[in-house]
């Protein structure tokens, strides 16, 4: 199917064969399986802003007249009574998200491009080694990292947040199976224009590459937002929001909505993330068409 | 002259063939320096680890000792005498046979149906879809499941007079597993699903034209001679994200249930290995439990990897 030469139809009409109209019996569809997806997320949000009152009001109500943000204050005060600043573990968990995140993309991609599209003694065996290691779980992977990092000396330091996340197989795997789709006369072409394989992989893979790029992204944010450092970081002052705010959340007695609360507003940033990245994605439709 | 040199590649020695190794790695130093970010952190933080795990299957360790070497008495022990261990291969089986596919042709299909849309409600769906895997919260499924009248599912089937008394969803051991299921199934549109929304949006539009001319009609044919042949790397993607996370599902049913779960009907070998290495604190029984999972997957990335036609892993 790739070889069928294309270039001559490009411009004709677009998507040919799909009318307005199709689409509708896939959007109810869509939204009826979309609705038992969103339902115990809306149910989530409305028991965060349920007043203590009609938390176990029989029968359970899908609602509330009654909305207050009490259970978000009393979540920011449990927070608000550590020894450090509340703006204090925004400030950690922000730089560590934006570190891995910079880093873990960045890296995997080069890595990712030349994986898929280079032959090297050594990168055959690098691939499989790559996927093996997805598959490999092991509850004593934690007590082994944590040995190195300890040997290493950055055990209760930022770092030992920071690093560990930063190579992700799964990224460097989605990308260089996206990759692989390019045809290679393009980075021949610009093998002979002189350029590096930097140069190759950032000007003009990466351009052809948003949607992987941006899926990856979106990938890396959520990991590293909710990084729990609890078991490698003990000093107050380098912890970041995951700990603290589920540290919250799980204190006291009927504490339901002030961990709704908390659930809530970890979401916030990787939704909004996400909504940025997604919509990279799909602005990519329009001007792809540099395939063979 | 090609027949000349094609004759000396066969008969090169040993010597010959290692400068030859040689002066291709030398050849291949930008390719090094590409990937050596990345591979510093991998060696460090997962290749180390893993390598220092391998051999944690054949020892007795205890955290507070170090290992000691027993043989494969680990593995006789969970074979032989280990009850709960069979029947969590048997609790894993159900469960990643039943998530595993299901979830597997749920990508792909939402992700197909939500790419025929225009923009904005593309995002919108997506996130929808998605949101689940990233929020994670599994105290609202404890709520709607709970075993009393509070519940709301009890509440909602009450009312409408399909049961009368509350059902324990949550400690009747005849429905634990079935809803682990379902919430498994509920979070389990990750990481796959969104590559598969990448994938698709990667497709060439002009393939469909030109599968239009050749006489493509229906939306089904273009499915099978367009979108899947152009979407083999994300689909063994997905795949291999699938088998990693029906296999390991444990998470959801010791949130979910309690741990342990009624009769071991949501002891899934993962919580087995949970409760060995972290609860009796045998590491190298847990450890052992462990590889047997990664062999059972390694197999199955093997037989979906030949079926979906992918050479390279």
């Amino acid at each position: 199917m790739k070889n069928v030469r294309t270039d001559k139809l490009k411009g004709t009409s677009r998507q040919a064969g799909r009318k307005k109209g199709r689409s509708i019996p896939s959007i109810i569809l869509l939204l009826i399986m979309g609705l038992f997806m969103l339902l115990p997320i809306y149910l989530t949000v409305v028991m965060s802003v349920k007043p203590v009152e009609e938390l176990f009001v029989f029968p359970p109500q899908m609602y509330t007249l009654r909305p207050t943000l009490d259970n978000y204050k009393d979540m920011f005060d449990i927070l608000k009574s550590n020894r450090v600043p509340f703006s204090r573990y925004v400030f950690n968990s922000v730089a560590v998200t934006v570190t891995v995140t910079v880093l873990q993309c960045g890296f995997s991609a080069m890595a990712a491009f030349v994986l898929a599209k280079c032959k090297f003694p050594g990168g055959k065996i690098i691939n499989s080694i790559i996927v093996t290691s997805l598959l490999y779980q092991s509850n004593v992977i934690y007590i082994m990292q944590y040995i190195v990092m300890s040997e290493m000396g950055i055990i209760d330091t930022p770092l030992a947040l920071i690093l560990p996340a930063i190579a992700s197989p799964m990224g460097l795997f989605l990308m260089r199976q996206s990759i692989s789709q390019i045809p290679d006369s393009m980075i021949e072409a610009a093998k002979v224009d002189g350029a590096g394989l930097f140069r190759i992989c950032w000007q003009i893979v990466m351009p052809n590459q948003k949607p992987a790029l941006m899926t990856i992204i979106i990938f890396a944010f959520q990991g590293a937002w909710n990084i729990q450092g609890g078991s490698v970081v003990f000093q107050e002052q380098y912890k970041t929001l995951p700990t603290v705010v589920s540290q919250a959340a799980s204190s006291g007695i009927a504490r339901a909505g002030v961990a709704m609360a908390a659930a809530v507003f970890m979401l916030v940033p990787p939704v909004i993330v996400f909504i940025l990245a997604q919509r990279q994605v799909i602005e990519t439709m329009a001007h792809s068409g540099i395939k063979e | 002259m090609a027949q000349l040199t094609a004759e000396g590649i066969g008969r090169r020695t040993k010597k010959e063939k290692r400068a030859m190794l040689w002066s291709d790695i030398k050849k291949s130093k930008a390719c090094y320096a590409m990937i050596a970010p990345f591979m510093v952190f991998f060696i460090i933080f997962t290749i180390i680890p893993v390598l220092m795990s391998l051999p944690m299957g054949f020892t007795d360790f205890n955290l507070a000792q170090p290992p000691k070497f027993v043989g494969l008495s680990n593995y006789t022990a969970l074979f032989l005498s280990d009850k709960v261990f069979i029947q969590s291969i048997r609790v894993t089986l159900i469960f990643a046979l039943f998530t595993g596919p299901v979830s597997y042709i749920l990508c792909f299909l939402l992700a197909w149906l939500i790419n025929g849309l225009p923009p904005k409600l593309k995002t919108f769906f997506t996130l929808i879809f998605y949101i689940p895997s990233m929020a994670g919260v599994y105290t609202v499924w404890q709520l709607i499941f709970s075993g009393d009248m509070n519940g709301y599912l009890n509440s909602f089937l009450m009312n409408l007079g399909i049961i009368n008394s509350p059902i324990q969803w949550l400690t009747d051991s005849r429905y634990i597993l079935g809803v682990c299921i379902v919430v498994q199934l509920w979070i389990s549109l990750g990481a796959g699903f969104l590559a598969l929304r990448a994938g698709f949006q990667n497709i060439d539009k002009s393939l469909y034209e030109a599968g239009a001319i050749e006489g493509i009609r229906t939306k089904w044919q273009e499915l099978i001679y367009i979108v899947i042949p152009s979407m083999k790397p994300q689909l063994m993607f997905a795949a291999v994200m699938q088998i990693v996370s029906s296999f390991t599902a444990g998470t959801v049913a010791q949130n979910l249930v309690g741990f342990p779960s009624t009769d071991y009907k949501a002891h899934t070998i993962m919580t087995h290995a949970y409760d060995y290495g972290w609860v009796h604190y045998e590491m190298g029984y847990a450890s052992a439990i462990c590889m047997i999972l990664f062999l059972a997957m390694f197999i199955c990335n093997r037989v979906i990897g030949k079926f979906l036609g992918s050479s390279d892993d």
